[in-house]
């Protein structure tokens, strides 16, 4: 069994992953940089070693800083969070051959999923679906209007050599595939020099939906079902949930098996995400897979009564998965508020600064995953999401009567948060609904939060 | 502001009696040390300052109220004032000697100039020699031979007068 690790992070994760090691009599050792030395993480941890200046550059992402804790603490795993080196296969592979057990997969499994292209090859052979395209570009408008006919209309026209929006057309129907084929491609010619397109299906309001997955070190692998992640700013998550408003049973299990599918291929060890898009037809397509414990983890814990860093430590310390995939019981609801030092009122500019007071909220059915406290500087390097507030209850209505009853007793003073954006969201009809896509929160007007 | 309004501001700042500004305006911050800034930290250093010309500055009020002028101010805590801190810029093991069985780079006492090796701290195999940046006596050696280190930490004291 793994006896000391050292977790390569900061803030709340850091913490997460200390408090579960102190729970399995696993030593712990933390690393920080100059400007991290009063942060929880650090004085939670049973050792704590700076290794560097505040840049991350120069700290967190240090590798070599990093490798030398390992060495004078003599560490045998490290913990690497997420963000940071948590996805980097060279940091994975450096513990490999140092001897320190990476608490996650192998520098392979990270690679493969990590390229979008071979992620994208590797599920069309393990029988994932995925977003249907063209199989390269497009030669004329004959062949265009065949392999539209094929995937099925709407589609979506997109540039090779595009980006930032250009180059892009949706067609609805074969009848306008002409005009908007030379539209397209003169947009193209005039941005990039290069009138290449390809195809691919439109995925109309789509919703972020992804199956949390575990391996293990023998090929076991099995699902613990979803978790919603719709209500995204910028492609940035700010609230999620389980069970999904848009998924029933059926659909569960259809999405689960695909995600194991896709764990399976590359016979994943550890815990990842799988993430699909989810259309209104309850069709859904692999967008990309997360070789790393996620931020919203809680939201799964939660809701199946797991502690799923210690499902990481025990895979890693070659531990078997011994049941079956992971269902959610009757009656069991799920919702997370990330709560950010930034001021919504105000395109949510990061607000750093000291907390001048501080009060979490508590209660039946109430979990605040946080590093912050009274006092705290809050450093302007690194990001500004400085709490998870997660509810649970049996319904999804009363979660959210929750969360708004704990949003208004979370009091945080001396800088900006989001917790005003959270109250007036939770509030809003179309949310309370369930039924919205992922471009809810464009056009969300907050001109009435914002303070003068 | 402006560079202009900025070196205007600052020119304004070392005329008058004023050791520290700061101002913020929205994402814009701007904070001015003075020289006036250096010279409150010292606790009593006029009656080392023979020069007229510099006895103005002195008698400046500054956050460091205390006695306007002793005339000597115990010599020990003047010269911890002084003492500067060679830190170890990386996480490693701190060895004194370029080899187990050779003497160490410095010890107290021993001049060392800005430049000089004054010890090894190795990470992974890796042997790196720490310079010092600074000219003076070494005073004290504060990590024991073979000691892990961390970044920042305190290695050596120096006394630079």
């Amino acid at each position: 069994m793994i006896k000391k690790i050292l977790i390569a992070n900061r803030g709340e994760i850091a913490l997460r992953i200390i408090r579960t090691c102190k729970e399995m009599g696993i030593k712990t050792v933390a690393v920080f940089s100059t400007a991290d030395k009063d942060s929880l993480h650090v004085r939670f941890a049973d050792e704590a070693i700076c290794i560097g200046p505040p840049p991350s550059s120069e700290s967190y992402l240090n590798i070599p800083q990093i490798m030398a804790a390992v060495e004078i603490t003599n560490a045998d795993a490290v913990h690497p969070g997420f963000g940071f080196h948590a996805e980097n296969d060279d940091f994975a592979e450096l513990c490999h051959d140092y001897g320190v057990k990476f608490i996650g997969p192998t520098a392979d499994m990270i690679r493969k999923m990590g390229d979008k292209i071979t992620a994208k090859e590797t599920m069309i052979k393990a029988g994932v679906p995925v977003v249907p395209g063209s199989k390269g570009l497009i030669k004329n408008i004959k062949q265009g209007k065949t392999i539209a006919k094929d995937i099925g209309y709407p589609i979506i026209l997109k540039a090779t050599a595009g980006g930032g929006g250009k180059g892009m057309r949706i067609v609805t129907e074969e009848s306008e595939f002409e005009n908007q084929w030379n539209m397209a491609r003169q947009e193209a010619k005039a941005a990039f020099g290069n009138d290449g397109m390809y195809i691919e299906k439109f995925i109309e309001e789509p919703r972020h939906v992804e199956i949390q997955i575990a391996g293990d070190q023998y090929g076991n692998v099995v699902h613990l079902s979803e978790r919603d992640c719709t209500i995204q700013r910028r492609h940035q998550k700010l609230v999620e949930e389980a069970t999904s408003p848009a998924v029933d049973a059926a659909l569960r299990k259809k999405m689960g098996i695909a995600a194991v599918k896709a764990g399976a291929s590359i016979k994943y060890e550890g815990l990842g995400t799988v993430e699909f898009l989810l259309d209104k037809h309850g069709d859904f397509y692999f967008m990309e897979m997360n070789t790393r414990i996620q931020v919203e983890h809680p939201v799964t814990e939660e809701l199946l009564n797991l502690d799923l860093v210690k499902e990481q430590i025990l895979i890693a310390a070659g531990e078997k998965i011994t049941g079956g995939d992971y269902y959610p019981q009757d009656n069991v609801h799920v919702m997370e508020c990330r709560i950010n030092a930034e001021d919504p009122g105000h395109e949510f500019r990061p607000s750093p600064g000291v907390i001048t007071s501080f009060h979490s909220p508590k209660g039946h059915g109430i979990r605040v995953d946080t590093h912050a406290y009274a006092g705290y500087m809050i450093p302007p390097y690194y990001d500004s999401m400085i709490a998870k507030l997660i509810t649970r209850a049996a319904t999804r209505e009363e979660c959210i009567t929750k969360m708004l009853r704990a949003l208004d007793e979370f009091i945080v003073e001396g800088v900006k948060t989001t917790i005003p954006f959270h109250k007036k969201l939770l509030q809003d009809e179309v949310f309370r609904s369930g039924v919205y896509n992922t471009g809810f929160l464009d056009d969300y007007d907050l001109s009435d939060l914002r303070e003068e | 502001m402006n560079f202009n309004e900025i070196m205007q501001l600052v020119k304004y700042l070392n005329k008058s009696e004023l050791t520290e500004f700061k101002l913020r305006d929205g994402d814009f911050e701007l904070q001015v040390r003075t020289r006036h800034f250096v010279k409150s930290k010292i606790v009593a250093t006029p009656a080392a300052i023979p020069s007229a010309a510099a006895a103005p500055t002195i008698t400046e009020p500054a956050p460091v109220a205390a006695a306007p002028t002793p005339a000597a101010p115990a010599p020990k805590e003047q010269e911890t004032n002084n003492y500067i801190e060679i830190k170890s810029p990386m996480v490693g093991t701190f060895y004194r000697s370029p080899a187990p069985d050779k003497p160490p780079y410095v010890k107290v006492g021993d001049q060392v100039n800005q430049g000089d090796t004054v010890c090894i701290i190795e990470a992974m195999k890796l042997f790196n020699e720490i310079e010092a940046e600074v000219t003076g006596k070494i005073v004290k050696v504060l990590v024991e031979d073979a000691s892990p280190v961390e970044y920042d930490q305190v290695l050596f004291l120096v006394d630079p007068s």
